[in-house]
């Protein structure tokens, strides 16, 4: 989309509002695969805590995206009644679970983003966008001592550890860069100073990340190479499997009630 | 028989202070700090409730055991309404709900250690955890963290180092 074509204020505002509860929701589904199958007890708990928050998290941000749009979608129509090329989270929060390492790294990478983000929406000049944001940052303070002190502790681990959380942060890297990339979306997000442009959260996060990573023994990979396409729809493989899993009860049994 | 006319507040306040927290049942609701307000409006009883987690699986259990209780009392026109801002912190929960906790064996949260993003992390890494979380079972202030995240979103997991017992710790946010 070209600066020419710039979009109506709320259709822009409920495509950014599904960009950040889209991350959410595909990550904390992500992350909720491990209930029951992590290495250790207190980690299956921690895991299931961080998905349920982020899941709890998607309801507000889908619920206020279904608002804006004045459609009468519900989050859960919008988490479980749209395909994969309707979703807009970020290619990061797709990627499969791999190792534990992997899981981890992937969190840091993403809680180090979602802390910042979560500050600078603090100070949205939209009411209801800041009042998520001050409510999911508290939550997400607890996300981000976690991974980053298990990253610490791995990378700078055994020779184990440290090839496997390298091999995850070699595996990963690329798919950061589409944290800081905009389009027009953002523009007018920045521009109405509902959202942080995203250009500008880089340094922060570049200067967080490095210090764990420098910590952790862990090199930082050369490559500036970004995959992107998540926030407008364009996504990998691995979505539609994800979605076919979470979404299969309220599609084949859609009047279905707890 | 139901009653025509709306109740007052202090009446609502005091039937709230019934209503167990459905996860931790020995606080009630008033006790927790998430009932944010009262009000008897022209056609209904107006309840504004703030959720502790965003994801807390309690919250919608919470607003049925709101409806039960004022039921009970006559009232049929409630209305339970949700406030995000300000966000809840533990620093809301009253210190007759702090009591509770402990004699439950929950050690109650410590004031001014709510998690505050990357300044919190990083005072954490150069001091240390600071602050003592006494043992709730024994009063020890030889304790240990075993986990942030514990039994519930809002509990960190505690062991203590004197009796060997392990606890919950109401954690802060």
């Amino acid at each position: 989309m070209s600066a020419a074509q710039a979009p109506a204020p709320q259709q822009a505002l409920h495509e950014a509002l599904l960009r950040i509860g889209d991350s959410t929701l595909i990550l904390g589904h992500r992350v909720s695969e491990w209930c029951g199958h992590s290495p250790v007890l207190e980690e299956d708990i921690a895991l299931a805590n961080v998905a349920l928050d982020l899941i709890g998290q998607t309801q507000l941000w889908l619920g206020l995206a279904g608002e804006v749009e004045g459609a009468g979608r519900s989050a859960d129509a919008l988490a479980y009644r749209r395909d994969a090329a309707q979703f807009r989270n970020l290619l990061i929060a797709e990627r499969p679970n791999g190792d534990f390492g992997m899981t981890l790294m992937r969190q840091y990478l993403f809680d180090a983003y979602h802390m910042l983000l979560l500050q600078r929406l603090t100070a949205s000049s939209d009411p209801r966008v800041a009042a998520i944001a001050a409510k999911a940052a508290k939550e997400v303070a607890y996300h981000l001592e976690r991974s980053a002190d298990l990253v610490v502790r791995l990378g700078d681990g055994t020779e184990e550890s440290r090839r496997r959380m390298q091999t995850a942060l070699d595996e990963l890297w690329s798919y950061t860069g589409e944290f800081f990339i905009a389009d027009a979306i953002d523009e007018a997000m920045a521009d109405a100073a509902i959202m942080p442009h995203p250009a500008s959260l880089k340094d922060a996060w570049l200067a967080e990340v490095s210090a764990t990573l420098s910590e952790a023994t862990l090199k930082v990979p050369a490559s500036t190479y970004a995959h992107k396409g998540g926030r407008r729809g364009v996504h990998s493989e691995h979505l539609g499997h994800l979605l076919a899993n979470m979404q299969f009860l309220q599609r084949a049994y859609p009047t279905a009630v707890w | 028989m139901a009653t025509t006319g709306l109740p007052t507040a202090p009446d609502v306040w005091r039937w709230l202070e019934t209503v167990p927290d459905p996860e931790i049942p020995v606080v009630s609701l008033v006790d927790l700090g998430i009932i944010r307000d009262v009000e008897i409006a022209d056609d209904a009883v107006v309840v504004t409730v703030t959720p502790t987690y965003s994801g807390c699986p309690a919250t919608s259990v919470i607003s049925l055991d709101i409806e039960a209780r004022l039921k009970s009392e006559g009232v049929d026109k409630l209305r339970i309404e949700r406030r995000l801002s300000p966000p809840w912190t533990t620093d809301w929960i009253s210190q007759e709900g702090r009591l509770k906790l402990r004699a439950y064996g929950i050690a109650p949260p410590i004031d001014g250690t709510n998690a505050d993003g990357f300044a919190r992390r990083r005072a954490g890494a150069l001091l240390g955890d600071n602050f003592v979380v006494a043992c709730p079972k024994c009063n020890s202030n030889e304790t240990t963290k075993i986990s942030q995240f514990g039994s519930t979103p809002c509990k960190a997991h505690y062991r203590c180092k004197t009796c060997l017992e392990p606890f919950d710790y109401f954690k802060c946010i």
